[in-house]
């Protein structure tokens, strides 16, 4: 184990590649379904993917609309001139003994990522991203003399996005990994279905006493935001150990194993091969038009950051508008900013909104108990009756919850919604004379706090009007109520 | 020596008015290639499917149908084109055996217009070649003298169209491969604007110049060809737009057609022979009315070099599917992967392949690729320039094809340097993605000589024509 002390003489540099599945329903370069997921060996597959004599790439039009959406995303704007180039590699999982990608002039060049670390803002620059086709899948079964290959996968679109050495903790890599994902979704790019291998990270981590880098080691292949920021970890904590004893950090391509939660080596420098890139003549080069870019610029929808702003300015804090902007992925079919950004003309209603979604819908909906029957199309009506009853105070914050809850059971909203609240008693009673017979029965039963008030300790009322809100069974007014007391108490 | 095939339109209107059938034709053609087999002019021969195409064609002509503009016309392909019935080997062993799951797109559009492949041809493997020699299956004797080469790499299908086979042939040309054995051997031999006819099913050599070669008797069976073959095609999306709706002969005066005289092609190198063959045919047409100037391009005499640097780094690289792991030759000793891949490129690709992947994987080894791959754009950029700016006094070029008439079997066999210089005249139109034809032109000791012309890119009607024209010329 290295101290702490040790451990904060070094500078750690990370830098994240992250290939992302572009959500196409054909293949980068072929008419061939791309939905490999749960598919059987070898049936997504035409002659392109399988390198036949004679097949020729046609590139697929989407990837580049999606991959176009991404360099927005990415905070930067896809190349006007992009194209493609081969680099050459033998395995059986690459059918034509190249990979198509884009090797000096890809499709998305710079942009940034601002990402929030214990509540902190911090920006990840990206160096660049580019379009490629996937190959296809090995496996080596255990004690067998041969070896499988699924070209399923082969020349599925990929997005690799490529960022600066920008971060320098794990938890960075973590929010990073994790941000990328935020706004794959949101620019609807990917299914971004990390347990389906839809985005992968290799992580380039190296430490250094001094302003020069240290030598870097790249763990590949890491499917969740826990694998890169445990692998980050992993590899600060495995090198600078190496460096304490004196010995030197290899140049290598490391895995992670997570069961055991290490990296180990698998491709050392002097095995990296020669990828003799070439431009490839079979494809001509992508054109995007001004007006091109300007369309798909106009179809981005608001993304993360600038929700984070709004939700900020609408009073939720940080944690309550990460809920917001998690959930909004997490159930795509439900969908809460699309609602809330059609409400943000009335600020007071978007506020409630925001406020129900986080401590009303999103923990209702995880939660996996609860019972949920009203179709997702009849909640904005809801939501704007009980925010209606709310304002005209005729409903208490609790009892508004406790009614959305119980019609969010039903399988079709009560037609009278109003008429429903006040059949379940939940209706505020702003009538004088009903309330002041429970002030006076409260002011009675308490007379301890009635005199703390008397004393201008003003803590007590708040107690006094709990009492009464108990014993009206949450249906009175509570301003009413304080007035009462108050008055009662002079 | 007369010709048993009357010009390809006439034949499919004769097709399918009822004055001969299809599978009269396809007997023909089948019985002159049995005939001629020691030419060695074809790998294959698709009787079965010929015959049963035929068959059908008859069938639904008797019940009226209207079949296409080459109803009943048998043809040969390459055998580098995928074609269904045959196995297609671009004449390596490691292709062997290998039976197409898909057709190409070219074969596709011949066959819709009532074509009939009938056999597919010899070339040198993968198009590695001006001879044929480098066919694993053994080379095709010119049909001139049997004791010399037909020219390469499309040898095979020039052979069979002056051994009147068939009316017309497919090759396929990235350096001269259509154009070289159309001068050796003696016939038309047309490589379009790259890009105007789709490569899709062709075994691929050099993807940034491949193109799909016409082998035939006439310029009028070319533009009749042609005018089935060009357009764009979505399975390859270096495809073109047609300049024109219908490739046609309409105009054969050469009267003003202003001609530049390559000077760089008419120097040092040529075969005296050759020099006079084509001085000549100049000559002639000029006296039929035709401006003729002499021209530089001065980048020409890098051409040879750039295209042997450019050319093997895309066969290396296009070669690398043959990995012997789906298709193909597969080495059946091998004991793992690592000696699978070496065992089976090993014994599977011949000499030149190798030769030229080892030199492809050079000139793209990282710090080479500046050195050589880049500077050779380079320099390829400078040569289209010094075209286009020719083609700003001159509508066409004019030159020899090729520096010799056919040379012996054997003869550059084990000098691949000289094997190369065959391409020297050729590969210019083939780097710049020019429209290039090759007519007939006289003779030098016995041995055919050819014309070759070219124009600028995406005017192959207009080139057609004038080559028309100078046909009529030379014959006259």
């Amino acid at each position: 184990m290295i101290s702490k002390e040790v451990k904060d003489q070094y500078q750690v540099t990370i830098g994240i590649e992250c290939h992302v599945q572009l959500k196409t329903v054909s293949k980068l370069f072929a008419s061939v379904g791309n939905d490999a997921k749960g598919a059987e060996p070898n049936t997504l597959i035409s002659h392109i993917c399988l390198g036949m004599p004679g097949a020729l790439p046609v590139l697929n039009e989407a990837a580049v609309e999606l991959a176009s959406r991404a360099g927005f995303a990415l905070g930067s704007r896809p190349s006007s001139f992009s194209k493609f180039d081969r680099k050459h590699y033998f395995y059986p999982d690459l059918p034509l003994g190249y990979q198509i990608t884009q090797f000096d002039e890809p499709i998305v060049l710079g942009g940034e990522v601002q990402t929030i670390v214990d509540g902190e803002p911090h920006v990840v620059k990206i160096t660049r991203a580019h379009l490629e086709a996937d190959a296809g899948k090995s496996s080596h079964p255990a004690n067998a003399d041969y070896s499988l290959v699924d070209l399923n996968r082969v020349g599925t679109p990929l997005l690799e996005i490529v960022s600066e050495p920008d971060i320098h903790s794990p938890a960075e890599a973590r929010a990073y990994a994790h941000e990328l994902y935020l706004l794959m979704k949101y620019a609807d790019v990917s299914e971004a279905n990390l347990f389906h291998g839809n985005m992968r990270f290799d992580v380039n981590v190296s430490v250094s006493k001094t302003d020069e880098l240290g030598t870097r080691t790249e763990t590949k292949n890491l499917n969740s935001f826990r694998s890169v920021e445990k692998a980050a970890e992993y590899e600060i904590n495995r090198q600078i150990e190496l460096l304490e004893k004196g010995t030197l950090i290899q140049q290598e391509t490391r895995g992670w194993d997570d069961a055991k939660q290490r990296t180990s080596s698998q491709r050392g420098k002097e095995q990296a091969h020669d990828y003799r890139y070439m431009p490839d003549p079979d494809l001509p080069p992508v054109i995007l038009s001004d007006e091109y870019i300007e369309r798909i610029k106009a179809t981005i929808p608001t993304l993360p950051n600038e929700w984070r702003e709004r939700l900020s300015s609408l009073g939720l804090d940080a944690s309550q508008s990460a809920v917001l902007i998690e959930a909004e992925v997490d159930s795509e079919a439900v969908g809460y900013l699309d609602v809330l950004e059609s409400a943000l003309s009335d600020q007071a209603y978007a506020k409630q909104l925001a406020n129900w979604f986080v401590n009303i819908e999103i923990p209702l909906r995880n939660d996996e108990k609860a019972n949920i029957e009203l179709p997702v199309d009849d909640r904005n009506k809801l939501y704007s009756e009980v925010h209606a009853l709310a304002q005209e105070s005729l409903l208490s914050s609790s009892n508004a919850k406790a009614l959305i809850t119980d019609i969010f059971s039903h399988s079709s909203l009560p037609k009278d919604i109003r008429g429903y609240a006040d059949q379940q008693g939940m209706m505020q009673v702003s009538d004088t004379s009903a309330i002041e017979a429970i002030v006076t029965e409260v002011l009675s039963a308490n007379p301890q706090a009635a005199e703390d008030v008397k004393n201008g300790e003003m803590k007590a009322i708040g107690f006094l009007v709990g009492q009464v809100m108990k014993a009206s069974r949450g249906t009175a007014n509570p301003g009413l109520a304080q007035e009462l007391i108050r008055k009662k108490l002079q | 020596m007369a010709s048993q095939w009357k010009p390809v339109s006439e034949l499919a209107n004769d097709v399918q008015s009822g004055v001969i059938s299809a599978s009269e034709l396809v007997e023909a053609s089948l019985k002159t290639i049995a005939a001629k087999s020691e030419y060695h002019a074809v790998l294959s021969v698709l009787e079965a499917s010929a015959r049963a195409r035929a068959k059908d064609i008859d069938t639904r002509i008797a019940k009226g149908e209207t079949i296409g503009k080459l109803a009943g016309v048998p043809f040969i392909a390459k055998d580098n084109f995928l074609v269904f019935g045959a196995e297609t080997t671009a004449a390596s062993n490691i292709l062997k055996g290998f039976q197409a799951p898909y057709q190409s797109t070219a074969i596709n559009l011949l066959e819709a217009e009532g074509a009939i492949c009938v056999a597919k041809a010899n070339l040198d493997a993968f198009g590695h070649g001006a001879s044929t020699e480098n066919s694993d299956f053994g080379p095709t004797l010119n049909p001139h003298d049997k004791t010399r080469v037909p020219g390469g790499s499309s040898g095979g299908s020039a052979a069979a169209v002056v051994l009147d086979m068939v009316p017309f042939a497919l090759g396929t040309d990235t350096g001269g491969s259509s154009r070289q054995p159309a001068s050796f051997s003696g016939c038309v031999g047309y490589k379009p604007t790259y890009g105007l006819i789709s490569r899709s099913g062709v075994v691929a050599m050099a993807s940034s110049t491949d193109t799909i070669g016409t082998l035939a008797r006439s310029v009028e069976d070319v533009a009749t060809i042609t005018d089935v073959l060009a357009g764009i095609d979505e399975l390859d999306s270096t495809t073109i737009q047609r300049e024109t709706e219908g490739y046609a002969i309409t105009d054969t005066s050469l009267k003003g057609k202003k001609i530049g005289v390559v000077k760089e092609y008419m120097g040092e190198g040529l075969d005296p022979g050759v020099k006079t063959a084509i001085e000549s045919a100049i000559e002639k047409l000029a006296r039929a009315g035709a401006e003729i100037v002499e021209v530089s391009i001065p980048s020409l005499a890098l051409s040879l070099a750039i295209y042997y640097i450019l050319v093997p780094a895309e066969i290396s690289s296009n070669l690398s599917r043959y990995d012997g792991q789906r298709f193909g030759y597969s080495d059946a000793s091998a004991t793992n992967l690592e000696d699978s891949y070496v065992k089976s490129r090993s014994h599977g690709f011949g000499k030149e392949a190798k030769r030229r992947i080892i030199i492809g994987t050079h000139v793209l080894s990282s710090g080479y690729y500046d050195a050589y791959y880049k500077k050779a754009q380079l320099v390829r950029t400078k040569l289209i320039n010094e075209f286009n700016s020719v083609f700003e006094s001159v509508d066409y070029l004019v030159g020899p094809t090729a520096p010799t008439t056919a040379f012996k079997l054997g003869e550059n066999a084990n000098d691949p340097l000289q094997m190369y210089l065959a391409d020297v005249m050729t590969v210019g139109a083939s780097l710049a993605g020019l429209p290039a034809i090759v007519i007939p032109a006289g003779s030098s000791e016995d041995l055919p000589v050819g014309l070759q012309l070219m124009s600028p890119a995406k005017t192959d009607n207009q080139l057609l024509n004038v080559a028309a024209a100078a046909q009529k010329v030379m014959s006259a």
